[in-house]
């Protein structure tokens, strides 16, 4: 490769393709890293993505990959793979800053993230950290101390949140592959808006250690990239037990990679409806429409569609699902993570109230005052609702939904008109991520493009732990070009 | 003054969370929004053996 052929690959490779060539001495850890540096410095000023960059660390980092291979050692799967991470995940020497000013002021974080260490260890190399939402709670990742993060699709409108610059990173083709964290549609949310590839695991799948917590009870971290192989690449190297997450599994890994190209012959996938198909955008179900009839292009032979409404109407070829009372599964979510989220950050609220960003400083105040009594029913639903939807996992495999009500809205815009009714757009866009988050569900966002407009996204949810079955359906629709995330506007 | 008004008043006083007057619109607001989010959650009857699933192991 010349120095433009090199360019051009690198600019448009997936984790995957880089680590390869790397791998094989076709470039340099240093090259990858280098080209990605440059891509942040010219780029970014109009995304607003990045919120630190490292430099120095980053290209020390890729002479160590490079030395490894230069003395035949294993660099790893993910070898000069560039990447960056929401700045929620510590990182050793640097200070964890979670969207906010506040946490400016703490000592440094005295090691890696759970995640970013075991990244790192595969060999990929950390670029920098993004942009988010103050401590996680919001949609939208309009950060009053770091600016709002911009959309690459189109940089008058909002990336979506609270992972904002994970998902806009990836969209931009700063870096091939982000970390994020998901508490109520953090990872979903943002990869619909940007239009990549968004993956929430299972709760307590992937380690959270090293991560400021948001609402314990429901957070999780996850991986977005341009192509599922890469998620998958991700998820894989991220599993296995970690003593250091009370919320982490003792399951022994299930590895996904090698599973991609199974097809989804004999699987039950279908639809759902009721909440998830009221108070969206026309545009928005007819993404899940457009997933569905592809789905059902393949499964033609032997398709099992799934029934439990009277008389169900047909989408895209698949049978429905009613998942029962996800109003009042949005509500409880709401209530514990207000309730958590204040609990974590009551000695600043106290002290320094000023100090937050108003856009959540008034919600976390509200969030302290919450009686007890609430709380612990929204953690009762919660086991009621887990019920309900595990019967439902007895005759389906696979449900579709939207992943947002719209496609990215304007930055600044606080309300929208949906099916003529007056909504306020920071608490809806969490509309039909936040009932299965709740149950711990894992739930892969992937993008559907849509030539001259902006990209929506729909869910692949899930039985808990059945990420590899999420992955499989993934696949098969990148497969056709149903979904894809290329780079740019 | 509202209950609400009166409750956040109150709540926060005993709890020693100091309210500055420039916040307390805000968070009025913010906790007439929770009430309502509630009311979805506390008026859903569920029987005495739901209980909630703490990940404590002691």
């Amino acid at each position: 490769m010349n120095a433009d052929e090199r360019r051009c690959f690198l600019d448009g490779a997936d984790a995957v393709a880089t680590a390869a060539a790397v791998k094989s001495g076709k470039i340099t850890a240093t090259a990858a890293v280098s080209a990605a540096l440059e891509r942040i410095a010219v780029a970014d000023r109009a995304f607003n993505c990045f919120t630190n960059v490292m430099v120095d660390r980053a290209l020390a980092d890729a002479e160590k990959v490079d030395n490894a291979i230069a003395n035949n050692e294993n660099p790893g799967p993910l070898a000069g793979v560039p990447f960056a991470v929401k700045n929620l995940f510590d990182i050793g020497g640097i200070t964890t800053l979670a969207g906010s000013k506040i946490n400016a002021d703490n000592p440094t974080a005295t090691r890696d993230a759970a995640g970013v260490a075991r990244l790192r260890q595969a060999g990929a190399v950390l670029v920098g950290t993004l942009n988010m939402d103050e401590y996680a709670y919001g949609f939208v990742t309009e950060n009053s101390h770091y600016g709002p993060t911009r959309n690459p699709r189109d940089t008058t409108r909002i990336a979506g949140g609270s992972s904002g610059g994970s998902a806009a990173a990836v969209a931009a083709g700063l870096v091939p592959i982000t970390l994020g964290s998901d508490t109520n549609g953090s990872i979903r949310v943002p990869a619909a808006l940007c239009g990549v590839f968004g993956f929430k695991p299972t709760y307590g799948r992937l380690s959270r250690a090293g991560t400021c917590l948001f609402s314990s009870s429901l957070d999780c971290v996850g991986p977005f990239g341009r192509s599922l192989r890469d998620i998958a690449t991700l998820y894989d190297i991220m599993q296995g037990p970690d003593a250091d997450d009370p919320v982490c599994t003792k399951r022994p890994p299930e590895l996904c990679s090698p599973q991609l190209n199974q097809g989804i012959e004999g699987l039950r996938i279908a639809v759902a409806d009721g909440y998830f198909a009221t108070g969206a955008q026309p545009e928005a179900l007819d993404a899940v429409e457009i997933v569905a009839q592809a789905l059902t292009n393949v499964l033609k032979y032997g398709m099992e569609t799934v029934a439990t409404t009277t008389n169900p109407p047909k989408i895209g070829g698949l049978g429905t699902v009613s998942i029962p009372e996800s109003d009042r599964a949005r509500a409880a979510a709401f209530i514990i993570t207000a309730c958590e989220g204040a609990s974590l950050h009551l000695d600043n609220l106290r002290s320094r109230p000023q100090d937050f960003d108003p856009a959540t400083r008034d919600r976390f105040l509200a969030g302290a005052l919450i009686p007890a009594t609430w709380y612990l029913q929204a953690q009762r639903f919660r086991q009621w609702y887990r019920d309900r939807v595990r019967e439902i996992f007895q005759q389906t495999d696979i449900i579709l939904a939207p992943a947002t009500p719209i496609a990215a809205p304007l930055i600044g815009v606080e309300k929208i008109v949906i099916a003529g009714q007056e909504i306020l757009v920071r608490p809806n866009l969490g509309l039909f991520t936040q009932p299965l988050s709740f149950i711990g569900l894992p739930v892969l966002c992937v993008p559907v493009q849509r030539p001259g407009a902006l990209p929506l996204g729909v869910q692949i949810i899930g039985a808990p732990y059945s990420e590899a079955v999420i992955l499989r359906v993934a696949a098969v629709l990148e497969a056709q070009g149903i979904v894809s995330a290329e780079i740019g506007p | 003054m509202t209950n609400i008004e009166k409750y956040v008043d109150r709540t926060t006083e005993l709890i020693n969370l100091p309210l500055d007057p420039e916040h307390r619109p805000g968070v009025v607001v913010n906790f007439e929004r929770i009430v309502a989010i509630a009311r979805l959650v506390t008026e859903f009857p569920l029987p005495p053996e739901v209980e909630v699933a703490p990940v404590f192991e002691p």
